[in-house]
């Protein structure tokens, strides 16, 4: 009620709107907030879907438990690839390019991943299949938490099962470096790499979402898919995540002031 | 009460900021701040210099609402906080109302701590929010209540904000200029503020 209203204040403005003392002082009031609003007052002509339905009227959770079909993912998947693979210089260009596309879509699934929780958890006597916590989750503040929401809630979320595995680098140079395996990842399923090009791991682009998840959590890092076949896995793939080393400070803090 | 409401990019990016006033206990949504409004910049200016405190609780403390975080005594504003964990800050500036004997001071009110009186001796600028008793939400910044009112407005407008992100055309840090998410954070305002 009130934006209308405000709207039309301003709009009026100019020719000193008679009968709406009570909107223009509210409107004055606005004034560091304008460059907002004259922006969002070109907008005025937003258009609106036949059914009247905006993205603000759908429910977050409708999709939940929608799956999509495998095989127009993976049309979409091969599409993004030759996309990718347009104008590349080589085979990292094109990893980075995966891993660009990827990022974005990191940074939104946090969100709905904790969104989903939190209303998965008010209202766990609805739904039977969710979990039973009962506070809303905690924002990961140490590296160990953020890994384990990559390896179980983010995994089950894109792919329906957790990773397979996660280690921490042993090489005592390189404290910094954690490993992320997925021992068949879905979107290498229907790829078929060239031999001339058999450094490439098109799972870059999950190592793109990890890297979103990652620093949209606050913990700057740069993740990279490798392949590691073994006789039983030939698809394995292990991303490698590199943190910062503005994490690593923090988390030493952090470790002396007891944050779990 | 009036409030100020803004969300901040990880980057301190201003994406979204709305002031309006109580709804409960008679209020008319009208946002009624301390400041005289040529002065309104004071909001921002309050509301920002608590991101420090923020930056400092957000990474002692994993919860996404962060709760009542800071005041700042001379307008007597109370800032609560939230915490998108993809980093985005909510933060929330109320305002308890001004005694009338104090209206029309602007910025410098003194320190006076208006609002925690009974409401029958109020009148003028307070408008319908002075008939409040003092156990309502709009004169007790600090009380569970509060805090529970405005995690529920907070959340709220999390949902709504969540929505907004996964739009394929939104990429982060971008302002929010849709007027249906304007509307539904009013709404939410409207319903728990």
């Amino acid at each position: 009620m009130a934006q209308p209203a405000r709207h039309a204040a301003m709009l009026s403005i100019s020719n000193s709107g008679p009968n709406l003392p009570v909107a223009a002082a509210a409107a004055d009031r606005q004034q560091p907030a304008q460059h907002i609003h004259t922006q969002s007052q070109s907008s005025q002509g937003l258009r609106v879907p036949s059914n009247r339905k905006t993205i603000y009227d759908r429910h977050l959770n409708r999709s939940r438990n929608a799956e999509l079909s495998r095989a127009s993912f993976a049309f979409l998947f091969a599409e993004m690839v030759t996309y990718a693979q347009r104008r590349v210089t080589g085979i990292q260009d094109l990893e980075r390019r995966l891993n660009e596309q990827g990022y974005p879509l990191g940074l939104r699934l946090l969100d709905l991943l904790f969104y989903r929780t939190m209303s998965s958890s008010t209202s766990s006597a609805l739904s039977s299949s969710s979990s039973t916590s009962s506070s809303p989750p905690n924002r990961p503040l140490r590296i160990l938490p953020l890994l384990h929401l990559i390896h179980g809630p983010l995994w089950r979320l894109l792919f329906n099962r957790p990773a397979d595995a996660l280690e921490h680098s042993v090489s005592p140079e390189t404290p910094n470096e954690y490993m992320i395996t997925d021992n068949d990842p879905l979107v290498n399923t229907y790829i078929s790499v060239p031999k001339e090009m058999s450094m490439l791991n098109c799972a870059a682009f999950v190592a793109g979402i990890i890297e979103g998840v990652c620093d949209g959590c606050g913990f700057e890092a740069k993740v990279t898919a490798h392949n590691q076949p073994t006789e039983m896995w030939p698809g394995r793939t292990i991303f490698l995540l590199r943190f910062g080393e503005s994490v690593m400070e923090r988390e030493k803090v952090l470790e002396r002031a007891g944050v779990k | 009460m009036s409030y100020y409401f803004t969300i901040l990019s990880p980057t301190d990016v201003p994406l979204f900021n709305i002031a309006f006033g109580t709804s409960k206990s008679g209020g008319d949504g009208i946002a009624r701040f301390r400041f005289p409004d040529t002065a309104q910049y004071m909001n921002q200016f309050i509301i920002h210099s608590s991101l420090d405190i923020v930056e400092e609780a957000q990474w002692m403390n994993g919860n996404m609402y962060l709760k009542h975080i800071d005041t700042y005594p001379p307008a007597s504003a109370y800032i609560s906080a939230f915490l998108t964990p993809s980093g985005a800050r909510f933060l929330l500036l109320h305002q308890p109302p001004q005694l009338a004997s104090n209206s029309g001071q602007g910025a410098g009110g003194s320190g006076s701590m208006g609002g925690s009186m009974s409401g029958s001796l109020l009148l003028g600028s307070a408008g319908g929010s002075s008939r409040a008793s003092a156990s309502s939400i709009a004169n007790n910044p600090t009380s569970p209540q509060t805090e529970e009112a405005v995690r529920q407005f907070m959340t709220e407008v999390y949902e709504n904000y969540v929505k907004t992100v996964m739009s394929p055309f939104y990429r982060q840090g971008m302002e929010i200029k849709s007027p249906v998410f304007r509307g539904r954070v009013t709404a939410a305002g409207r319903k728990w503020l």
